[in-house]
């Protein structure tokens, strides 16, 4: 039997982009996304992440490799491939002067969408996205981030069973970016595969299943999330603490730094019970009011990782 | 894609290069009405009365063809040049690169677009002619045809001239140092019979006169050329300009990466 995990969404083999002034982009990177599947693209600015996607959704041309969309080669069968994809990319790139509810017709026309379904869609994915009374408002009137909806509107218009977004929370405020995680855990559980790229690494973590870090135009990495985080052994917590201190208390098994008078770092094992630390803690008569991940699981990660191969 | 969603394709990108320069009518559809009526003033009623006539029909009748197609390859040709460049300089050419749409879908949504303004506009000058001239039509077929492929021409040429250009400049210099000198010397406002035989031999090269000629023909009944040579010479250059056309949007020059 066939589930959505085991149907590919994305096949990407041997994709290689040497720009004209000689740039390579891409080394020759391959990497498979499963149907239903919620992927992370990271990788440091530069690294290859949007000429990734620039070739999977045809604006950037590729030197070589082969990329198939739910089984469909994007060279051989270039419509039915194109038919399952939206792309939300980085930069605004709808006409300005257009009407929001035009834009949004206008695309579903471009796959082939007949006018009255196109009014249907259009009325569908506004209201999803919240937009639906900026409709006759042109684009350039728009905040910033109803322009970042206006594109997921848009990429949803023609129902692609994939969607790529490029950095789609990026200059968001948080109560947007929120709820723009809510609405895309709600499209992805409804089947749609989703890759999304993201500097955010909390949101990488919050929303995806699956990691992909591409680093100088390799692939450095690929996994599950879950597996990718238990391959962090230690984690770093800042301790506020409830008086002043003048040096570091000895902890045995624990690396300790004092940051400020108040304010202690413990680097511990995962496997290491946070007990210990309390209970050496209330020995030396140091009260801890307050207790707090130094960094983001997945950002200790990526760092490491991308630093380890520079 | 099948053909009928290839169709819903093709006229989503007509209806929207027909809203474009409707929405902008004072830009697009006024300046050339007046510009072409002071043709009509200064031309045909004060200097054309001293000419005399040319044939069988007055100054002012005889360069009436003339400047209805110069009008109609002016406005098919802008149309489509700003059209297309702006969808690049906004980046929206993106929506339709993301698309599945073919490359014939594309070009031949926008070159409708550049007929329906050099039609509309075309329409109007002939309008406003009629304050000046008396006009018949000889062959509405052939003035129907040659207008709509003359428009089709112009409007590849002007597609191809907006995948080339970097900046709005860029779009500006084949209508100034190519387009305008053609349309004057093509026979427009005289007979090529009246030019000396080089200049004569020279005008043959010029596709202007074959649209002039043919325009002129379907309307007064005459023409400096064979009427089927006209039509060839429009054909194979709509047929030349389509594949190079085609050609800049298969390998995305000036387009994609």
């Amino acid at each position: 039997m066939t589930t959505a995990h085991s149907v590919t969404a994305l096949l990407v083999k041997d994709l290689k982009k040497t720009y004209s002034g000689g740039f390579e982009a891409l080394k020759g990177i391959s990497f498979e996304v499963k149907s239903g599947d919620f992927m992370a693209l990271l990788g440091p600015n530069g690294a290859g992440k949007s000429t990734t996607i620039g070739i999977i959704s045809s604006l950037v041309n590729k030197s070589a490799g082969t990329i198939s969309i739910y089984g469909e080669d994007i060279d051989r069968n270039f419509a039915a491939a194109k038919m399952n994809i939206g792309v939300v990319p980085q930069e605004f790139n709808f006409n300005q002067f257009e009407k929001v509810g035009d834009i949004v017709r206008t695309q579903a026309g471009y796959y082939g969408i007949d006018s009255k379904t196109a009014a249907v869609r259009t009325e569908k994915y506004l209201k999803l996205l919240d937009l639906w009374d900026k409709r006759e408002e042109r684009s350039r009137m728009l905040s910033g981030g109803m322009k970042r909806r206006l594109m997921i509107a848009r990429a949803l218009v023609h129902e692609p069973r994939l969607l790529i977004l490029d950095e789609p929370t990026a200059g968001v405020d948080i109560e947007l970016r929120r709820s723009m995680w809510t609405f895309l855990k709600e499209l992805n559980q409804q089947g749609t595969t989703i890759i999304l790229t993201t500097h955010y690494l909390e949101e990488a973590e919050q929303l995806c299943r699956s990691i992909a870090i591409i680093d100088h135009g390799e692939i450095i990495e690929q996994s599950s999330m879950k597996a990718f985080l238990s391959k962090l052994d230690r984690e770093t917590f800042v301790l506020d603490l409830g008086k002043d201190i003048e040096a570091t208390p000895e902890l045995e098994g624990v690396t300790a730094v004092l940051v400020d008078s108040h304010t202690l770092e413990v680097e511990v094992s995962k496997q290491a019970p946070l007990n210990a630390i309390f209970e050496k803690l209330t020995a030396l008569d140091i009260p801890v009011t307050s207790m707090r991940n130094k960094a983001n699981r997945l950002e200790e990660l990526f760092v490491s990782l991308v630093e380890r191969k520079r | 894609m099948n053909w009928q969603q290839q169709f819903n394709a093709f006229s989503t990108i007509v209806r929207k290069e027909i809203r474009r320069f409707m929405r902008i009518w004072v830009q697009t559809l006024i300046p050339p009405a007046i510009t072409i009526a002071l043709y009509f003033v200064i031309f045909g009623e004060l200097i054309g009365r001293r000419i005399g006539q040319i044939g069988d029909y007055s100054y002012m009748e005889y360069i009436v063809p003339g400047l209805i197609m110069m009008s109609v390859i002016t406005n098919s040709y802008s149309n489509v040049v700003s059209s297309f460049f702006s969808t690049k300089f906004q980046r929206s050419i993106e929506e339709m690169l993301v698309s599945p749409m073919p490359n014939y879908v594309v070009i031949g949504g926008f070159v409708l677009g550049g007929v329906a303004r050099g039609i509309a506009v075309g329409a109007i000058v002939t309008l406003l002619s009629l304050f000046f001239a008396h006009l018949s039509v000889e062959n509405i077929w052939i003035t129907m045809s040659m207008v709509v492929l003359t428009a089709i021409l112009f409007s590849l040429g002007g597609f191809i001239n907006a995948v080339y250009a970097g900046s709005f400049d860029d779009i500006s210099i084949v209508p100034t140092f190519v387009l305008t000198p053609l349309t004057y010397l093509g026979g427009v406002f005289y007979s090529i019979k009246m030019l000396p035989d080089f200049w004569q031999g020279v005008s043959q090269v010029n596709p202007i006169v074959y649209m002039v000629n043919g325009f002129r023909y379907g309307i007064l009944g005459i023409s400096d050329i064979s009427i089927g040579f006209a039509y060839g010479m429009v054909i194979t250059f709509i047929v030349l300009l389509y594949g190079w056309a085609h050609w800049l949007l298969k390998y995305g020059v000036g387009i994609r990466s």
